[in-house]
């Protein structure tokens, strides 16, 4: 049986209903695209922030310690060189056993010694040092704990495994529980974080090295890039005449934008490294690197910063008898100013987070001290969170988030005054 | 005196050059500035320019040839049987004078070495001093000059413009000079990689194994140079990558340019686009410390046997990376589209997903491509992420469960820690270097191209 021709409108109405429900359909996979990436930007917040919060405190034991004289300073006469060079360790053993007088064997008296972090050694020498009147005298000190038993602490050593898949055995955990029950474990604020340069130990690992060799590096940056950037910006924009060169030249800039920036690291290799011998490992480099990473994002904000500058101005002020350049530094340079501060400081906030071209260029080095100057052996923030990622150590995952918590707040600083300088003084003609 | 500490000096020099300039101009103006050409402030800075600026390239100049004409002079008084020596003896040599020199510990030391090396540092010293001399009494002179010149008819301000607009042009060479210093960096290495290592066996082998042996007789040191399994690893992981970003991006996009309301777009927006400003460094972390474990404890809840280092957790975390990059590229490709398309396709009675699907999307279709393209080379350029969360075996697989490597990867494995720089296992670094130039330069030299053919036809 053959259906009667419909009407236009009886043919819309027939589909009509599967057609908004596609049309809600598709609405809701657009809000299901939207909300999929603001979930994993949450997600990525609270791992991280729920990872790092903690490594903003150590756990502290406290210590009986005595400064026995036979140890420190057998003669007696207070020589600095004597007080320097004694055998502190036999004082943080001494006390830690006073705690456990019970603990038998050599193994078990050994690792009892080892509950307080490497660095009391150092700790009493810079007290004996400071104050050569503490020699003899019983006196009772703050120091950390080892890692495993920070790591305890803070509840991030499953209890109920089997002892074997455990850093830590029921023994050394027993003794930590007496310390606690003792009223001997405290948790306090870690200022060694942010304060220290790395180290093979966590507790007394900090990001206060890395965060100096990032502020040099991003010294040489910005001092370099920002004025070549507005120089080229300015050129560009005002003086290049339209020819190939020019077109060239503003290829070269759009494509150098889109290079991965690990080829970048290997520039930095060949060039300032084999090439002109520069030092390894140093700020000066990886500043120089950056440089040419990000110039062109500051040549592309600052050409956007000069077009929007309204001719009008420009014509003005040749029409008084300003010179070109008068123009340009007098009138259009102030006014494209704040984009191009804004473009500059995006580039900069880039450059503080880039990681690939640091390693190529050697700032994967394990450095202790604290960088100096810009020749100084450095890493950066970035590169030591890679690195304490690296590291087997429960604590050094915490530590690297609480890093990438340091360096985010970095980042949205810079990026905050970047959209505040946006505002206030964009001006629209 | 030390490089910075002679620059300083030199910009003291040239901040008293200017003063003295600008009080000379203005005694010859005789009271009425319009009696001078140029205004004071250039005649000072004219005479700041002429004291500053030769004196730097001297220096410059100087701190480039001290080193080798010292290093000559040393080597010239050796004794003839040491000059005699091969080259690359003769420079062990001249290293260990250096070594000695600095203080440090030298492998061999001979009186003959001793004395050179008191001799190196004592032409070293003289050496510093006859810069740091040449330097000041050629500032001091030019400023002198140009100090003596001034008139009041005097162009200084031509001249000094002049200048300016030479250190404008200058840095605006960098650019090339940095594409080709890229160039020429890679390739210089990846042409003494290929003498080594054939070119075909670099592009068309299947087997990598950069571990060369020490010792003829090493277990395991073969030496393999194939780059096929990292270029599938590659591939696998930007292709997994893209899968998440472009349905999501594009979808995202969408929503935002045609649904959202201003309100919500004005917060959304930024939103999506902190995913954009997160350091690499981080995704990479995630990927590692919690993507991958999760992956694996879901495989093994679902039977599958997936790897700690999967393909799948890299490849996932870069996708999230590449969300902003590629919605807000849609996004003004999808705003560009004009609102009169559009009208036409309401007017025919189309409803707002069918005007999307049938009239903007294909209209915006060429941009979106070029963002997409864009995208790709991002994603085969990253590093942190994949160097974080992807593994060091090269294995040729397209089971996205599994542990690939990339080129990247390699890249950063092959040079980080100790090196020697003429073995082929460095080289290659440079050679995979070199592939990724010329692939992300091309896919961002198509990209653009059709980008830019997108806007002419809308504009």
């Amino acid at each position: 049986m053959a259906t009667p021709p419909k009407s236009t409108i009886e043919r819309v109405r027939a589909t009509l209903a599967r057609r908004n429900r596609a049309e809600r359909r598709f609405k809701n996979l657009g809000r299901a695209a939207v909300l999929l990436g603001l979930v994993f930007l949450v997600l990525m917040f609270v791992n991280i922030i729920s990872t790092g919060y903690p490594a903003f405190w150590q756990t502290y034991v406290k210590l009986p310690v005595y400064f026995d004289p036979q140890v420190v300073d057998p003669q007696g006469n207070r020589d600095r060189e004597t007080l320097g060079s004694a055998d502190y360790g036999a004082l943080v053993k001494a006390s830690v056993r006073s705690l456990f007088p019970e603990v038998e064997g050599r193994r078990d008296r050994r690792d009892v010694a080892k509950l307080a972090s490497r660095g009391t050694v150092f700790q009493l020498r810079r007290m004996v040092l400071a104050d050569p009147s503490l020699v003899g005298v019983r006196t009772e000190i703050w120091v950390p704990v080892d890692d495993d038993y920070d790591m305890l602490h803070k509840g991030n050593v499953d209890r109920t495994l089997p002892e074997a898949d455990r850093r830590l055995s029921d023994r050394k955990i027993g003794w930590f529980d007496r310390l606690i029950a003792e009223g001997r474990i405290e948790s306090r604020f870690n200022a060694t974080f942010f304060q220290a340069g790395d180290s093979r130990e966590p507790e007394l690992a900090g990001i206060w090295g890395a965060a100096m060799g990032s502020f040099f590096m991003l010294v040489v940056t910005l001092s370099l890039s920002f004025p070549l950037g507005v120089a080229t910006a300015v050129y560009l924009e005002e003086f290049a005449p339209r020819n190939r060169v020019t077109s060239l030249i503003e290829v070269n800039i759009n494509n150098l934008a889109a290079v991965p920036s690990i080829v970048f690291g290997l520039l930095g290799l060949a060039v300032f490294i084999n090439l002109f011998g520069l030092p390894r490992s140093a700020p000066l480099v990886g500043g120089l690197v950056l440089t040419l990473m990000t110039l062109p994002t500051i040549i592309i904000a600052g050409r956007a910063a000069l077009t929007s500058v309204p001719p009008s101005i420009r014509e003005a002020a040749l029409g008084i008898g300003a010179s070109k350049l008068q123009m340009i530094v007098h009138h259009v340079l102030p006014l494209a100013m704040p984009g191009m501060l804004t473009g500059t400081i995006i580039g900069m906030a880039r450059a503080l987070g880039e990681t690939a071209p640091l390693l190529m260029i050697g700032m994967v080095a394990f450095v202790v001290d604290i960088p100096q100057s810009v020749t100084d052996a450095a890493t950066a923030l970035p590169v030591q969170i890679f690195l304490w990622l690296d590291s087997p150590e429960r604590a050094f995952v915490e530590r690297a988030s609480a890093a990438i918590m340091v360096l985010l707040a970095f980042l949205i600083a810079m990026n905050a005054l970047a959209i505040v300088l946006r505002r206030r003084f964009e001006r629209r003609w | 005196m030390g490089s910075p500490s002679l620059i300083l000096a030199l910009l003291g020099l040239s901040s008293v050059s200017y003063y003295l300039g600008w009080r000379r101009s203005i005694s010859l103006a005789q009271g009425a500035v319009r009696n001078l050409h140029s205004l004071p402030g250039y005649h000072g800075l004219y005479t700041a320019l002429w004291a500053a600026v030769p004196a730097l390239l001297l220096l410059c100049i100087g701190v480039t040839l001290k080193g080798p004409i010292v290093t000559s002079i040393v080597v010239s008084d050796l004794p003839a049987e040491v000059q005699s020596l091969p080259p690359e003896r003769l420079n062990l040599v001249i290293n260990d004078i250096r070594n000695l020199a600095s203080g440090n510990i030298a492998s061999r030391k001979s009186p003959a070495m001793v004395a050179a090396a008191d001799r190196y540092v004592r032409l070293q010293g003289y050496a510093a001093i006859a810069v740091t001399v040449a330097v000041l009494v050629l500032g001091v002179f030019c400023g002198a000059i140009a100090w003596r010149t001034i008139q009041p008819g005097k162009r200084a301000r031509n001249a000094v413009e002049r200048t300016i607009l030479g250190f404008l042009m200058a840095s605006s060479t960098i650019a090339i000079l940095t594409t080709v210093g890229i160039v020429l960096s890679v390739l210089f290495e990846s042409l003494r990689f290929f003498q080594a290592v054939p070119v075909t066996d670099f592009i068309f082998g299947t087997e990598w194994s950069p571990q060369m042996a020490i010792r003829a007789d090493q277990v395991g040191a073969s030496g393999a140079f194939g780059a096929i399994p990292l270029f599938a690893g590659t591939l696998l992981i930007s292709f997994i990558a893209m899968v998440v970003a472009v349905p999501v991006g594009l979808m995202s996009a969408i929503y935002l340019a045609e649904y959202a309301r201003p309100r919500v777009r004005a917060v959304v927006k930024p939103l999506l686009e902190v995913l954009a400003g997160i350091p690499t460094v981080v995704y990479g972390f995630f990927a590692a410390l919690t993507v991958a474990p999760f992956m694996r404890g879901m495989g093994e809840s679902l039977g599958l046997d997936v790897a700690s280092e999967s393909a799948m957790a890299a490849g996932l975390v870069m996708g999230v990376m590449i969300i902003p990059f590629v919605s807000s590229l849609s996004d003004d490709v999808i705003n560009a589209v004009p609102q009169a398309m559009r009208d036409g396709a309401y007017a025919l009675g189309s409803t707002r997903s069918e005007t999307i699907k049938k009239v903007v999307i294909p209209a915006a279709l060429p941009g979106i491509v070029g963002g997409v393209l864009l995208a790709v080379s991002r994603a085969i350029g990253e590093t942190m992420i994949v160097v974080m969360a992807a593994g060091l075996a090269a294995n040729l697989t397209a089971n996205p469960l599994k542990a690939v490597t990339t080129v990247t990867v390699q890249i950063v494995t092959l040079l980080t820690g100790d090196q020697e720089f003429d073995s082929p296992k460095t080289l290659a670094a440079f050679a995979l270097g070199l592939v990724l130039f010329v692939v992300t330069l091309g896919l961002n030299v198509i990209a653009l191209q059709v980008v830019r053919k997108y806007r002419e036809q809308y504009e």
